[in-house]
């Protein structure tokens, strides 16, 4: 167990617990909104958590896909169906001392990140950057392009049919 | 190397196995109809990390698994889009999007 190892479980295991956190969040808070912003730290716990399984193309699509697309069209329709009898409580002050807990530990955690850089890089991490013979991206557009071919045309016409359904749903009638 | 304790896999499907029971809790509880929305969101991500994990740390470290993987995102993506279109229709013919009274078709 080299400083290497110790620092790449405390990462992962970092992750974890913004993940599962997140999700928990999201699934006890009472406000909507709240839960909405907190399956943003979700999405991208999972994309860290993707990193880890060498998985990095997975990773920057969830981050875009999720978090660029699908969330900001809940956030749109959390606002645009927000009623004065939906359950929310106002913010108070009382919970400021948490907040301010929650603020030191991102400071913990972002110094952590800053001050790592200058750890040298033990011998299990030099594979993630400098082999790119066999990455993630080259397999995907191998196989999606060859094997899997008629699921990416399939998918392409879903996608349409997709777009005009929502556009016609939610369209302003009369 | 020691990472993970020796047990890669079993931590990413424990992770996606929380995750999952906490979509579904959120699915089942929630009454504004974006939450249980946001539910389901939560079990999709829950089984692509299964797919990662079983990807790479399966019986042999194959791609397939991600090529799922994305074919879900993208899935979860058109049927986002669409079911939040539904949802701005009741909102408009129903005023809010309470799940639980919206008995219409209920005899």
């Amino acid at each position: 167990m080299t400083i290497g190892d110790v620092l790449y479980n405390l990462a992962f295991y970092m992750f974890v617990v913004l993940t599962v956190l997140s999700a928990a969040v999201v699934a006890f808070s009472r406000n909507v909104l709240h839960s909405a912003f907190s399956l943003l730290f979700t999405f991208f716990g999972v994309a860290g958590l993707y990193v880890f399984a060498d998985a990095q193309f997975l990773a920057a699509a969830q981050v875009l896909i999720y978090v660029g697309g699908v969330l900001v069209l809940i956030l749109f329709a959390i606002m645009l169906t927000y009623t004065s009898t939906s359950p929310t409580h106002p913010g108070q002050a009382s919970n400021l001392s948490s907040l301010s807990i929650g603020a030191g530990l991102l400071t913990i955690v972002v110094y952590f990140c800053v001050l790592s850089v200058f750890i040298p890089i033990p011998e299990g991490w030099s594979r993630i950057t400098t082999d790119y013979s066999g990455t993630d991206v080259v397999a995907i557009s191998k196989v999606l392009i060859g094997k899997y071919l008629l699921p990416f045309e399939v998918v392409s016409m879903l996608l349409l049919a997709a777009l005009v359904g929502a556009a016609y749903l939610a369209r302003r009638k009369g | 190397m020691s990472l993970f304790f020796g047990r890669p896999l079993e931590h990413y499907l424990i992770i996606a196995a929380i995750l999952f029971c906490l979509g579904l809790f959120t699915v089942m509880t929630r009454r504004n109809a974006v939450g249980m929305l946001m539910g389901v969101e939560l079990m999709l991500n829950a089984a692509n990390i299964n797919l990662v994990a079983f990807s790479k740390w399966g019986a042999k470290p194959v791609i397939d698994g991600h090529i799922f993987v994305m074919f879900v995102i993208i899935l979860a993506a058109a049927e986002a889009a669409v079911a939040l279109a539904i949802i701005l229709s009741i909102f408009r013919n129903f005023g809010d999007v309470d799940v639980d009274s919206k008995t219409l078709m209920k005899e």
